[in-house]
């Protein structure tokens, strides 16, 4: 087995142990982006190059972003532990049990001979035909072309869908952050200050 | 793709049989010594990149308040003062103060430094010599180097201090916020061209100095401005260095680190300069082409010639030397012009900061965005034809239907097949 997908799958599930296990906020953050940083690391030995890159971009800049609210929104000081009752870690384990059910069935449901077939036409290497190389394929797809599958439909309504969706996020959220309405007695100053308090959580 | 990379060459000159000595070596092996020769050329970049900087920042800084800088260390422009900083920091003690978290603390310094290095493994330093050529290069390296400001938040939290908490909330702010405007200044350009392949993108802008995306269109040349200025503050360098303001504001996420911990941060912060200038000068300002016509055929020439022969060539080598050193210079003259920025802008507020990255550049670039897509539909319709490829929506059929083709003939040749998978 490759060392390198031993090394990355190591520490993708280190990492995730380590997040149940740690009881500060922060250090919660950071196993979680060590593991969500090797689960890219284990696509980009897959060959799945945009995949990767947008598990980094979002799922680890998302934990960025959890992490600040995570900062501002509990009360401050490293030292801060987190307490968990009995009654949530029962329930806890049971969805984690029916998690682990689910996945079991669907790995166990997947005909993995046939994988293998596809996966060894792949060259061994780093140049440019044998690495991944997935983005144009994607990109055409999303915009309903499929030129490696001769008859199938592209997925440009679910994108369109996803982006029309997203645009809707962003425009509640800008909504959500606007400078309130000002009142009559209130100052004018606190009004703009209020707004701009707002402007930081634009990017998440 | 025409170039052959260099590790992929490298791994199999070492499998084959033929290697004097060793014997055969297994491909794993051949593939990680490839791989680790690669790791020491770019941690080089990685180093030297700081010490000059630094130095080039000490002289300029001098030069600007009609100072002279450092003049002793190492001959008459003490171009050994880096290396002297250096040697001083490695003597001072590494401390980490009681109320900070350990791990987390000690951590934090190796997670930026780790990030920006992580930017120069898909970055082309010229034709061909790129540690990893993938299609979405560009799309790695900025949420590569994204994952930065993660280290500094860290450093942050975890020093158990006010100034540092504040500090580091300040460069969340900021950085999370000029990420958007980054990237989309960085897809202006990806639009005329097609590609996230840094090195297609290189490639493209050969021959004369109006093939450059920055003469593009006008939405391209205003775009590079927006871009620097976005760049400047992702970097978080003057006047949008918040997170520091050593002098204001009782330094920001730093000020309870010291020694060598402290001077990672700094490394980290120099190389992303130098890998955003990189990339700067790859998207808009023609990668390692010099602009200059007679050069770039001379050069593009000398690399062909290369190309045709078996194995290693020195003509093709002093081709890719010269194109590397051409690409070196133009990403360090944008360095100097952030240094030069910084010595002369005075620092904003950080609302100021915040106001400027959503008020003024995120709709300056959105504006932007949308123009540079429907330019080539105006050029279209008037009749006029551009000096680059044709537009976006023609290049996607087109590469749709040399795909296909490939596809109906597996048979054909390695050589062929790449330059199909190839934009034109």
């Amino acid at each position: 087995m490759n060392p390198l997908f031993l090394l990355f799958a190591t520490s993708t599930c280190l990492g995730a142990i380590a997040v149940v296990i740690s009881q500060s906020v922060v250090r919660m953050a950071f196993w979680l982006v060590v593991s969500l940083g090797s689960v890219a690391g284990l696509f980009f030995l897959a060959d799945a190059d945009f995949v990767a890159a947008t598990q980094l971009l979002i799922y680890v800049g998302g934990t960025l972003v959890l992490l600040i609210f995570g900062i501002m929104l509990t009360p401050s000081g490293p030292a801060l532990k987190l307490k968990t009752p009995p009654a949530e870690i029962a329930v806890a384990v049971v969805i984690g049990l029916l998690f682990l059910l689910t996945v079991f069935s669907t790995i166990s449901g997947v005909d993995w001979e046939q994988k293998e077939i596809v996966a060894a036409d792949r060259q061994p290497g780093f140049d440019d035909q044998s690495e991944g190389q997935t983005l144009r394929p994607i990109g055409l797809a999303l915009l309903g072309v499929r030129p490696d599958k001769a008859g199938a439909s592209g997925y440009l309504l679910p994108f369109e869908i996803v982006s029309v969706h997203l645009l809707a996020v962003l425009i509640g959220a800008a909504y959500l952050a606007r400078a309130k309405q000002r009142t009559r007695n209130s100052n004018p100053d606190a009004a703009r200050k209020s707004g701009n308090a707002g402007d930081p959580n634009h990017g998440g | 793709m025409s170039a052959v990379l260099a590790s992929n060459s490298i791994a199999e000159y070492l499998h084959s049989p033929g290697l004097p000595l060793l014997g055969p070596i297994s491909e794993g092996t051949a593939l990680l010594a490839a791989s680790m020769f690669h790791l020491a050329l770019l941690f080089h970049v990685f180093a030297i990149c700081p010490a000059v900087f630094i130095w080039l920042e000490r002289k300029a800084s001098g030069r600007i308040q009609d100072r002279l800088g450092p003049t002793r260390v190492g001959g008459r422009f003490g171009w050994l003062q880096s290396l002297a900083d250096g040697i001083k920091l490695v003597q001072k003690e590494d401390l980490c103060p009681p109320a900070a978290d350990g791990l987390l603390f000690r951590m934090a310094p190796y997670i930026v430094c780790l990030s920006s290095f992580a930017a120069f493994v898909v970055l082309p330093f010229s034709d061909g010599w790129v540690a990893v050529s993938a299609d979405c290069g560009l799309l790695i390296l900025l949420s590569v180097l994204s994952l930065e400001v993660f280290g500094i938040i860290l450093a942050g939290y975890c020093s158990g201090s006010k100034w540092s908490l504040f500090g580091g909330m300040r460069e969340a702010a900021q950085m999370v916020s000029y990420e958007i405007p980054l990237s989309i200044c960085a897809l202006i350009p990806v639009i005329s061209a097609g590609s996230l392949n840094l090195g297609e993108v290189g490639r493209m802008q050969g021959g004369h100095v109006l093939n450059w995306f920055l003469f593009h269109d006008p939405f391209t040349f205003i775009a590079f401005f927006v871009y620097f200025t976005v760049a400047i503050a992702s970097c978080k360098r003057a006047p949008f260095d918040l997170a520091e303001a050593e002098s204001e504001l009782v330094g920001g996420f730093h000020t309870e680190y010291s020694g060598m911990r402290w001077s990672f941060f700094f490394m980290g912060e120099y190389a992303s300069m130098f890998a955003v200038s990189c990339v700067a000068s790859l998207l808009f300002l023609g990668g390692w082409h010099t602009g200059l016509p007679f050069v770039d055929g001379f050069l593009t020439g000398l690399r062909d010639a290369g190309r045709g022969t078996e194995g290693f060539s020195i003509l093709g080598y002093l081709a890719n030397v010269l194109g590397a050193g051409v690409f070196a210079t133009k990403a360090s003259t944008l360095v100097f012009v952030q240094i030069w920025v910084r010595w002369t802008l005075p620092r904003l507020r950080i609302d100021q900061v915040m106001t400027t990255c959503l008020k003024y550049l995120l709709p300056i670039s959105c504006v932007l965005f949308l123009g540079a897509t429907v330019w080539p539909l105006l050029l279209l319709t008037t009749g006029r034809t551009t000096w680059l490829p044709e537009p976006i929506g023609e290049r996607a059929v087109s590469s749709m239907t040399t795909t296909a083709e490939i596809e109906e003939s597996p048979s054909s040749d390695m050589a062929s097949s790449n330059s199909g998978a190839e934009l034109q």
